[in-house]
């Protein structure tokens, strides 16, 4: 545990300092998902609940080749297909693996009252601690992918975990494992978006995808998966992939001003009914009570 | 001496001297609201900060907590509806109370004889009644979203935006408006908390504090001597 604690560079409703924060220099760990060359065959999503022993959940048709709306709680890596017609009229297949995206700002973990319940270790993978889960759901509205998914039974809330157990042991999570046609990269983040900008100049250039590029918004600092997209000004196309996510503005003015404020109120406000009492004291003291006299009572 | 109850009060006996200010039915109501508000206040506060959140484990686990606190919510709700019914028609506020909020300098500074003449509920009270009914509905409304945090579809996650900042904004305005509750009625008016535990408060309370409603009591009551 005090090894991994160590590893430890961001802890959901922590008091007071993170034992890992600043202490190496580990480098941070990057998905890459090249959705120009993902055929939509779903061995990801095999091989993530296969992997991670998710007890397996009826899947839903809804006439595409989609195995469910969303992700579930037990359902992690779901690939989001869309049939959508350019504007000649041809006919595109966009297909996105959509799972947990690391961000480097968390809004799941901002959002977290509980301590370490949700973690990011110094690779950068965020992690949510069921041990320390309370199960309130807050992390579902920090969230602004739509990732966290609470299980009623357990009263917990779960989601990727980047194959953290099989990353720690220098392998490449499950989901890059079983991917044959070599959309899905993983290595470090610099190697990443290396390879990223590579392959969007080859779209540009050679493939006639003019606003090919590579999706790793910064709104979030950047995150743990990136995309290349054929069209990177519309990544909404790509099953409804946010086109400037931030953590929502209500859970940073709750964690932020509003927080602050409340504190400097409720401490403040203690501090000066003391001093009122100090100053002023009771309305009344002992000596200025009357007697009730006989036959007072009206 | 039974001017000050609410319908369907029963008789209660107080010493000689003294004037029954809280019928049984409304220090019942005043306790379940005050008790299940505590125990919120806490569990609230321990999921406000990460400084607090001991308070949680201290009350039985931050998962036990957070399970009870939408429940002890709803009790706490049911408390603000019966006091509504016992109270709402005696909070009107009247141009007395206009008075008394433009002479409230005096009432902070103990001067109570400078204050115009309150009647059975003065008008920091009865801003403290509509506070608390107000938040209370919000508090209500916004914590009904956190409770199901995950049947809030994704489409309508505003929701939920909307309901974390209004749920810890209320919050924070009620617990402005309980530690001046308590501080007054603990602290500095003598008297007060023995009233809504045993009922009664002596006649010079009533005098000094609310001489409009004794006024009310004496004259009600002179016919009947």
């Amino acid at each position: 545990m005090s090894q991994a604690t160590l590893r430890i560079q961001k802890i959901s409703g922590h008091a007071g300092s993170v034992p890992g924060e600043d202490t190496q220099r580990e480098p941070t760990l990057c998905k890459l998902i090249d959705t120009t060359t993902c055929i939509g065959c779903k061995a990801c999503e095999v091989a993530c609940m296969e992997w991670n022993d998710l007890p397996f959940g009826e899947t839903v048709f809804d006439n595409t080749y989609q195995t469910m709306p969303e992700t579930r709680w037990n359902y992690w890596n779901l690939i989001l297909f869309n049939e959508h017609e350019r504007e000649d009229g041809t006919l595109m297949w966009l297909m996105r693996k959509n799972q947990c995206m690391h961000c480097a700002d968390p809004g799941c973990l901002k959002a977290c009252p509980s301590d370490g319940a949700i973690v990011q270790y110094t690779n950068g993978i965020v992690d949510f601690q069921q041990a320390n889960c309370i199960g309130c759901g807050y992390c579902i509205t920090g969230c602004p992918f739509n990732i966290p998914k609470f299980n009623p039974e357990t009263k917990r809330v779960y989601k990727c975990t980047l194959c953290t157990d099989r990353v720690s042991e220098g392998l490449e999570p499950a989901c890059i494992k079983s991917c044959p046609t070599g959309c899905l990269h993983f290595g470090t983040k610099d190697d990443m978006r290396e390879l990223a900008a590579t392959r969007a100049t080859q779209l540009r250039d050679h493939y006639n995808f003019p606003n090919a590029g590579v999706y790793d918004p910064p709104g979030v600092g950047g995150t743990g998966v990136m995309y290349v997209l054929h069209d990177a000004t519309q990544p909404e196309l790509y099953g409804g992939l946010p086109k400037d996510p931030h953590i929502p503005w209500s859970v940073q003015l709750w964690k932020g001003p509003l927080k602050w404020l409340g504190n400097a109120a409720m401490i403040g406000g203690l501090i000066g009914l003391v001093v009122h009492y100090l100053r002023f004291g009771p309305k009344t003291r002992e000596e200025d009570l009357e007697v009730p006299h006989e036959g007072a009572q009206p | 001496m039974t001017t000050s109850a609410a319908p369907g009060h029963v008789p209660q006996r107080v010493p000689r001297g003294h004037i029954l200010r809280y019928t049984f039915r409304e220090r019942l109501v005043h306790w379940l609201a005050a008790l299940s508000y505590i125990y919120l206040l806490l569990t609230g506060l321990a999921f406000w900060s990460p400084w607090l959140f001991w308070l949680a484990v201290v009350l039985g686990g931050a998962p036990v907590s957070r399970m009870l606190h939408p429940w002890i919510g709803l009790i706490f709700f049911a408390g603000i509806v019966q006091m509504f019914a016992l109270w709402a028609s005696q909070m009107g506020i009247t141009p007395v109370d206009r008075e008394w909020f433009g002479a409230i300098g005096h009432y902070i500074r103990n001067e109570d004889e400078d204050m115009p003449p309150a009647g059975r509920y003065n008008a920091g009270q009865k801003l403290l009644f509509w506070g608390f009914m107000f938040f209370g509905v919000l508090l209500l409304l916004s914590g009904v979203v956190l409770w199901f945090p995950e049947y809030i579809p994704w489409n309508l996650r505003v929701l939920r935006y909307i309901a974390v900042l209004v749920h810890a904004s209320s919050a924070m305005a009620t617990i402005g408006l309980f530690l001046i509750h308590v501080y007054m009625g603990v602290f500095a008016e003598r008297g007060a908390i023995d009233s809504v535990i045993h009922g009664d408060v002596t006649e010079d309370f009533v005098r000094r504090y609310h001489p409009g409603w004794y006024k009310e009591l004496v004259n009600s009551s002179t016919p009947r001597k």
